[in-house]
Order: C-alpha cells, then sequence, then structure tokens
C-alpha cells in the first residue's frame, strides 16, 4: 500500500496510468467510476434528474393551469405539426373544430386546417407564484394566443392532461422524498440503538421489526388512512399519508443500519474512539455512519419507488390524497372504469409516468448497489 | 433440536398474533365518535324504534362502559367465542361474511404465491444459463418492467387492452350465472377458467423480482469450483445443474416466503378492487368507506393472520427440510 500512495509525490509533472489513479482514488471516487461503467443507471438517473427538475418548477413546465377548465372536453392528445401545405415549417398545431358525429351523437373534435398557432418557447402565460413565493407568468411552452396544446389530451372537465400529470409529479415525487427521510431517521435512530447497543433495546425492537414485515403492507395501509378526517387540510391529509407510508418502511433501513454496525463496532478504531471519550452517538454518526453511508444510499433508492407507488395505490383507491390535491394516484382514479378509458386511453398517460420513475429509481439503485461494493471491480 | 426451533417459531408467531390483536383494536378504536352511537346513527336513519335499554344493553354487549384495556380484553373473549361483532352496514354478524370470501382470497394468493415459484425457477434458471443471449435479454427486461409496474396498475392496462382489442371483459372470478349458486362441479370449472387473469396479475411484481435473485444465485453458483469439477469428471450438463447448484441457489428464494406472502395480500386487495374479485378486498374497502369499524377491523386482522401463519408454515417446512435453519439463531 505504501508504494502506491508515493505515486503521486514523485510523479512530478508525470501524468498517472490507469491503473495508478485506480490506485489513488478515494472511495467516493470509485464509486462514480463504477456508477459511470453502469450505462443504463446514468442513463436513469438523468431521466431522475429531470423528472424533479420539472416537479420542483413545475408551474413554469406546465402551459395550461391543471385546475382550471376549459370548454375542449375529453379531447384526445394532440400532434405538433411540423409541415404545412407541404412545407416544412417552425412546429405548430391547428385549431379545434368541434363537430357531432352524424352516426353516435357523440362530440368529436378535428383539425381545422384554416387555422394555426406556432408553438413557442418561454411563452407568457397563466399567472402563478413558484414555491409559492415568487409570482411569474413565463411558462417553458405553450402555443400562440387562441390556439389550444393537449400534449396528453384532456379530461372529462377539459383540463390539460398534461399539465395535470407535471403538477401532480409535484406532489407524488416529494411523497417519496419526505417519506423515505421519515423513514431514515427512524430507521437511523432505532437501528443504531438496536445494532451498537445490543441487549434487551436490540431483542424489542428487532421484535417490532418483525412484526411489521410480517403485516401486509396495503390493508393496514387503508385502514389508517380511512381514518383520517374528511375535515383536514389538504397539507395535513398529505403529512399524514407520508407517516403512514413510513410506518413500514423504516424497518428496511433499520436491519441494514444494525446490520452494519453490529459488523463495525467491534472495530479497533471505535475502541480507541470510546478510549477517547468520545460520546456513543458521536462514535456513530462520525465514525460509524462514514462507514455504510454508501450502503445506506442504496437502501434509500431503493426504498422511494416503494413509498410513491404506495401513495399511487391510497389516493388510486380513493383512500390517499383527495382532490383538490393532484397525485398520479388522483389523476388515475378517472381511469378506474374500464369503459372509460377504452374510449379516453390517454387518462392512463400518469400510469406511464408512474412506472418511468419506479423504473428508473430500480436502475438507478441497481446501479448504486453494484457500484458501492468494495468486493467488485 | 428440530422441535424446540418448532416450539421457538410457534410462541414467536403467537406474540405477533397478539400484536395483531391489538392493532386490529386500534383500528377498530380509530375512527371518530364509538360504534354504538354510529351505529344507532344508523339504525335510527333506517327507521327503527330504539329505546335506552335496547342501546344500553348494546352498550354492554359491547362493553362500551368499560375502561379501553377492559374493552380489548373484553373484544378478545368474544372473539374466542366466535363472535367477532356485526357489521352495521351489512346487518350481519362479520365472521359469517368473512368466512364467505376468505377461502376464496387464500385460493387466489395461494395460487399466486405458486405461479411466482413455476414462473421464476424456470426462467431465472434459464436466464442464467444462457447468458447474455436473447432469452435472458427478454427475461430481464421483463424482470425490470414487472418490477416497476404495480399490480392495480397492470389490471387497469390488461383489462383495457383485452377490452379494447377483443372486447372481452376480464374480471370477476366467476360467470354470471355462477355467481349466487352455491359450490358444483361446473362452478368450481368456471372459477378455475377465471384464475389465471388475476393470478397472472398478481403474481407479475413478484415473479420479476425472484427471476432477479434466481438468475443472480444461479450465476454465482455456476463459477465455483464444484461445478467444474463436476463437469471435468463427466457429469451430464442437465444433471449437474439440477443436483447441486440450483439446490444452493434455490435458498434464497424459498426463504423469501415470509416477506412474499405479505406482499402477495396486499396485491390481492387492492386488484380485488380493480378486478371486481369477490374476496376480502371490496370487503375491506367498503368496510372503510362507511367506517364499518368491526368489520373493517377484523378483516385487517384476518388478513395479516394469514400471512402469519403462511410464513409460520413455510417456516416450519423449511426447517425440516433444510437443517441449517433450525442452528441459526442459535450460534
Amino acid at each position: 500500500m505504501a508504494e502506491e500512495t508515493v505515486i503521486p509525490l514523485m510523479g512530478g509533472r508525470r501524468k498517472l496510468t490507469q491503473a495508478e489513479k485506480y490506485y489513488a482514488a478515494s472511495q467516493w471516487q470509485l464509486i462514480r467510476w463504477k456508477f459511470g461503467r453502469h450505462k443504463l443507471a446514468v442513463v436513469s438517473l438523468v431521466v431522475l434528474v429531470i423528472l424533479y427538475t420539472v416537479a420542483f418548477c413545475a408551474p413554469f413546465f406546465t402551459p395550461y393551469n391543471g385546475a382550471v377548465k376549459s370548454d375542449y372536453v375529453n379531447h384526445p392528445p394532440m400532434g405538433i405539426h411540423f409541415t404545412h401545405e407541404g412545407r416544412l415549417t417552425w412546429p405548430f398545431v391547428y385549431g379545434i373544430k368541434k363537430d357531432v358525429d352524424p352516426n353516435t351523437y357523440q362530440r368529436i373534435f378535428t383539425d381545422d386546417p384554416s387555422t394555426t398557432y406556432r408553438l413557442k418557447f418561454f411563452i407568457k402565460g397563466w399567472e402563478y407564484k413558484l414555491f409559492g413565493l415568487i409570482p411569474g407568468n413565463l411558462h417553458f411552452f405553450g402555443v400562440e394566443k387562441g390556439g389550444y396544446l393537449f400534449l396528453f389530451g384532456s379530461d372529462d372537465l377539459g383540463h390539460d392532461v398534461f399539465s395535470r400529470v407535471v403538477q401532480a409529479s409535484t406532489i407524488s415525487l416529494s411523497i417519496g422524498l419526505v417519506g423515505v427521510f421519515l423513514s431514515f431517521i427512524l430507521g437511523c435512530i432505532l437501528g443504531g440503538i438496536s445494532g451498537f447497543y445490543g441487549g434487551v433495546a436490540d431483542t424489542a425492537i428487532q421484535r417490532v421489526i418483525e412484526f411489521l414485515i410480517s403485516l401486509p403492507n396495503l390493508p393496514v395501509w387503508m385502514a389508517l388512512s380511512a381514518a383520517v378526517p374528511n375535515t383536514w387540510s389538504q397539507v395535513r391529509v398529505y403529512l399524514i399519508i407520508t407517516v403512514i407510508l413510513s410506518i413500514t418502511g423504516w424497518c428496511g433501513l433499520a436491519r441494514v443500519v444494525r446490520g452494519k454496525l453490529l459488523e463495525l463496532r467491534e472495530e479497533d478504531y471505535v475502541v480507541a474512539a470510546q478510549v477517547a471519550g468520545t460520546s456513543d452517538w458521536s462514535i456513530i454518526l462520525n465514525h460509524l455512519l462514514p462507514g455504510f453511508a454508501s450502503y445506506l444510499i442504496v437502501s434509500i433508492t431503493l426504498a422511494i419507488p416503494g413509498m410513491i407507488l404506495g401513495e399511487t395505490a391510497l389516493s388510486f383507491i380513493g383512500l390517499g390524497l383527495r382532490p383538490p390535491t393532484i397525485s398520479w394516484g388522483v389523476l388515475l382514479q378517472q381511469a378506474q372504469n374500464v369503459r372509460t378509458i377504452t374510449i379516453y386511453p390517454w387518462l392512463l398517460t400518469p400510469a406511464i409516468v408512474v412506472i418511468i420513475t419506479v423504473l428508473a429509481f430500480n436502475f438507478v439503485g441497481d446501479g448504486l448497489r453494484d457500484a458501492a461494493d468494495p468486493y467488485v471491480i | 433440536m428440530l422441535w424446540q426451533y418448532i416450539l421457538r417459531r410457534v410462541l414467536l408467531a403467537i406474540g405477533v398474533l397478539l400484536a395483531i390483536s391489538l392493532m386490529s383494536f386500534i383500528l377498530i378504536q380509530l375512527p371518530p365518535g364509538d360504534y354504538i352511537s354510529t351505529y344507532i346513527a344508523v339504525l335510527r336513519q333506517q327507521g327503527a324504534l330504539l329505546d335506552q335499554r335496547t342501546i344500553d344493553d348494546l352498550t354492554r354487549e359491547y362493553g362500551l362502559d368499560k375502561p379501553l384495556p377492559m374493552q380489548y380484553l373484553w373484544w378478545m373473549w368474544q372473539m374466542a367465542h366466535g363472535d367477532f361483532g356485526r357489521s352495521f352496514e351489512w346487518r350481519r354478524p362479520v365472521f359469517d361474511l368473512v368466512k364467505e370470501r376468505l377461502p376464496l382470497t387464500i385460493a387466489v394468493s395461494l395460487s399466486s404465491l405458486l405461479f411466482v415459484y413455476i414462473i421464476a425457477i424456470p426462467i431465472g434458471l434459464y436466464s442464467a444459463v444462457k447468458q447474455y443471449s436473447i432469452g435472458d435479454y427478454l427475461a430481464t427486461v421483463f424482470g425490470f418492467i414487472g418490477m416497476a409496474t404495480p399490480s392495480f396498475l397492470l389490471a387497469l392496462i390488461l383489462m383495457w387492452f383485452m377490452f379494447s382489442r377483443f372486447g372481452v371483459s376480464i374480471g370477476g372470478l366467476f360467470s354470471q350465472q355462477f355467481q349466487e349458486a352455491p359450490w358444483s362441479w361446473a362452478k368450481f370449472v368456471d372459477f378455475l377458467k377465471h384464475l389465471p387473469v388475476p393470478i397472472i396479475v398478481i403474481g407479475m411484481s413478484g415473479a420479476a423480482g425472484l427471476i432477479r435473485v434466481m438468475r443472480g444465485g444461479m450465476l454465482d453458483e455456476l463459477r465455483r469450483q464444484y461445478v467444474t469439477t463436476a463437469r471435468a469428471k463427466g457429469v451430464s450438463e442437465s444433471q449437474l445443474l439440477l443436483k447441486y447448484p440450483l439446490r444452493v441457489a434455490l435458498n434464497p428464494i424459498v426463504s423469501t416466503i415470509g416477506w412474499q406472502l405479505p406482499a402477495i395480500v396486499s396485491g390481492e386487495t387492492i386488484v380485488s378492487l380493480v378486478l371486481g374479485l369477490p374476496t376480502t378486498g371490496p370487503l375491506l374497502y367498503r368496510a372503510l368507506i362507511s367506517q364499518d369499524s368491526y368489520m373493517a377491523g377484523s378483516i385487517v386482522m384476518f388478513l395479516s393472520f394469514l400471512t402469519v401463519v403462511g410464513t409460520l408454515l413455510s417456516d416450519i417446512l423449511l426447517a425440516i427440510l433444510d437443517p441449517r435453519i433450525r442452528f441459526e439463531g442459535k450460534r
């Protein structure tokens, strides 16, 4: 080992070879390199960053306010056109003509080729307050005044589905983070006590974990969230749902923390810290936690999709978040009926977004797990 | 040694069952207002005349005049005598209603569990043996997408696909004419015909996850030297696979029944709502919506019992099959 650490010193201007770089790299650098080799994980990470950026600045990325109705009810997704009368032009959409189907008497929409509305970026539109503070009316994209752009179609009240999916992502994606944050705190404290002190506390906490793991999650979640009073505000319902989801979510994290602590607490450096008079919590937080932080990050990444799916499932059956709050689960409530989605299949788009999100989290988690494992090069 | 292990597991399971009963009791108490006042309000709405005597009788029957810990004991005592309270929505004893539907829940859940293993083990095995073949890539894609798709969305998508493409509406467990009919051979055959869709939907994500586990475990084993040795000695390829590596790779799969079963019962609950299965899922949902607390609490309790007892049985079975497990935790 001594030989490798000397290399940068005597190297001077000489460039390090690949092998030398490998030996001189810190643990986090190694993880970054190994993660970079997992192409699918890198792509998924990019997807997640985009999803969270869009969710964070949702109003900016929505052409319409998802809560405001329009006259165009159940409009199918619109195509953006690039050619007009055979010539390549700036992307645009046609105007919408309302018609009645002569056979079924159902309302149908057709393109009106006489009117075109150009697609515009950084366009002024509906007023919003970003993060509830910064007022603005700028939007990433939209069409010229008078036209409508229903990228994912519109629902039975004329809401733009795309805008609603984007606005819902703020709630759905953040619930995963907040829920995992709660689970993380619970898991670290209880897993920490369990692994570091052992004895009665360990036995008690292990029994509680065994109990919680043996429960079928969903029926318990359903029963708990059904007891939430109707009169509660949106914010309180949101918080209580995250708490309910974390009740079983912390177990996995606590097990990781406990297992690693049991393994590490016998190390010499822990004894050294104890002899030096460091407090127990300081040892856990400053000396032990960094030793398995990578494992924690992996299990956190893999725990988030479970939270997102839990919220979606609860809201989907009407026991989680309730309108006017919009989350992916709330949006999917409209798609419960087979006949509805046969006629208006675009109402299923939130489902696709959910699947993409969970898929991305799984890939990133897999990539991180491989990268964090020090024994695989 | 074996008996000691079984005894320890049984005692542990009894503890968990007690904890579940306590949790269910709390769930029953959770909705605002006590059960009797809701019950009386419902009865009055339906036009029943109630005098103070009946109300007092009801209060005593449910032990509501006692402090909470006593109420819990009273509730347990009643349960020991087969009385799980009454559903005021159905105006029938809870146990009668659950009794009708729980066997179907068990049947669907167990067949889904079986489906998970029947699908996951051969596909995982194939994936590992033919690593990086087209089949392996297909299995990997299927595995990841299956894991990311929650069962209720899969049910929804499948229903939409079948309905819009073939005009077939899937769902339910019985055809129209058998719904109210007593059990007969014809009804059983009809039931079997309806079973595949819910089983596939419920088992999909579990199977997808296990394929990954099976493939990983098998790949680890195939790299071992004993495999090379056996091959060098001329053991035929199929015998070589099935005799040693498969058995080792199966271990982590079989020992996951403990978390596979709760996941399947969870999935069954929500899938039965989407597919309209006559199991406990819709019953629980309606009970929760109408705050039928004894009904809801009891169903959650029965479902939890189901997973705990199922896990216990599988653990004991495993201990009989695999002697190493008996010694675990005794180090």
